[in-house]
């Protein structure tokens, strides 16, 4: 059963407040959730005035220089800064993204960043996606062929073959999507997430792939599938403007061609 | 704090090594509202009231079959202000799961997916459905 409000000892509190130095002109507020496993307390939201005039421009330069300058306690994750790499997903004023791509000047008024919702925080911005990659790799991820390869060559495909996967392969597994959907924060126990089933299709819509029936098998079910009521959360906040809402919509079209 | 096999998750430890409770991060107490949220939670709500309508359809029904007297009873419940503020409510939530169960027919076939299209079509249902349900309740004061 879906519980709608925070357990008690995640209710976020008031926390510390770190103003800008005296006579900065340009001030950005960062209102940020920190936890940390050591002190035993509630998580609380820490306020922080940032220098523009002294930051890069995304969200991410922000932390950073938070970090480096303000206070070396703040955690994240956080690695390419250039949306290549997954690590940096958070919810930034509401909606989930990277804080790599996330400028700072799309953010009106004081900026409240918390991890992805709906799970287990480790500390401070950085969730457990323990989860969420177990559930990946329940998909099978690769490549599954009966036919060998011909030994002096590759699996060919055709332009049209390849270009199938477009959409798909571009996937970081930054679970953006799949935290930002509400049907994954009630029943993500079973409910695979967008991210995953859109990587499920990537290998449903590879021409190599010959696992196609056993792969729809395994996704046919009331919960790992059919959690996904169409809300389209997943597509509305990916950061890399994928469109898992419409790779689920083909998986579930797929198993009801297949029923005949 | 989800009891099912995420519970695991929600332990960890400390850095001395003592095991904790992790926090769950909120969720619906910062995710901002949005065309896609809204429409989804308002068509499942419009759909269980819906569903106490049908018991509503079904009493108006039994009257009927019953006689004048029960009849009349149930008439004059409806046509109580109370009876119309039911009634619209009803029609507004018929003509808003109408117009978004199609917006669910066409992703079913596998239509509309993108943004800009689902944007559309959500705004769509929402001007289709307030014109429709004004429509039907002036129609039905007017008549009578």
């Amino acid at each position: 059963m879906a519980s709608f409000s925070l357990p008690t000892n995640s209710r976020i509190g008031e926390g510390r407040t770190h103003k800008a130095a005296p006579g900065t002109k340009r001030i950005k507020t960062f209102r940020i959730y920190r936890w940390n496993p050591d002190d035993g307390a509630n998580p609380r939201f820490d306020t922080y005035e940032v220098d523009l005039d002294s930051c890069g421009p995304m969200v991410l330069d922000a932390l950073i220089k938070i970090k480096n300058e303000v206070d070396p306690t703040l955690t994240f994750r956080r690695s390419c800064r250039e949306g290549i790499c997954g690590s940096c997903a958070m919810n930034i004023d509401g909606t989930n993204t990277l804080a790599c791509l996330k400028p700072i000047a799309d953010l009106k008024g004081p900026a409240r960043i918390t991890p992805l919702p709906h799970m287990p925080v480790v500390k401070d911005l950085v969730p457990n996606l323990d989860q969420a990659y177990a559930q990946y790799r329940s998909i099978e991820p690769w490549l599954k062929t009966e036919t060998l390869p011909p030994p002096d060559g590759e699996q060919r495909q055709s332009i049209a073959e390849r270009a199938a996967l477009d959409g798909m392969w571009e996937c970081i597994l930054c679970f953006c999507c799949t935290t930002a959907c509400p049907s994954y924060w009630w029943n993500g126990d079973r409910y695979l997430g967008p991210a995953v089933l859109l990587a499920a299709y990537r290998w449903l819509a590879d021409s190599r792939d010959e696992a196609t029936g056993e792969r729809l098998d395994s996704l046919e079910d009331p919960f790992r599938l059919y959690r996904c009521h169409t809300i389209m959360n997943c597509t509305e906040t990916c950061p890399k403007g994928l469109n898992p809402a419409r790779a689920i919509g083909r998986i579930k079209q797929m198993i009801a061609e297949r029923a005949g | 704090m989800p009891e099912d096999a995420r519970t695991a998750l929600m332990s960890g430890l400390s850095s001395d090594g003592k095991p904790v409770d992790r926090p769950l991060s909120p969720h619906l107490q910062v995710y901002r509202p949005q065309i896609t949220t809204v429409l989804s939670i308002m068509h499942r709500f419009s759909g269980i009231w819906l569903g106490v309508g049908t018991l509503f359809l079904t009493w108006w029904l039994v009257a009927l079959a019953s006689g004048p007297a029960p009849f009349a009873t149930v008439q004059a419940f409806f046509a109580s202000i109370f009876g119309k503020i039911l009634l619209f409510l009803w029609t507004a939530a018929l003509m808003f799961h109408f117009c978004n169960g199609m917006r669910h027919l066409a992703w079913d076939s596998g239509l509309g997916f993108e943004k800009p299209t689902y944007h559309a079509s959500g705004w769509t249902v929402i001007a289709a459905a307030t014109a429709l349900t004004v429509l039907i309740f002036v129609i039905g004061l007017v008549a009578g």
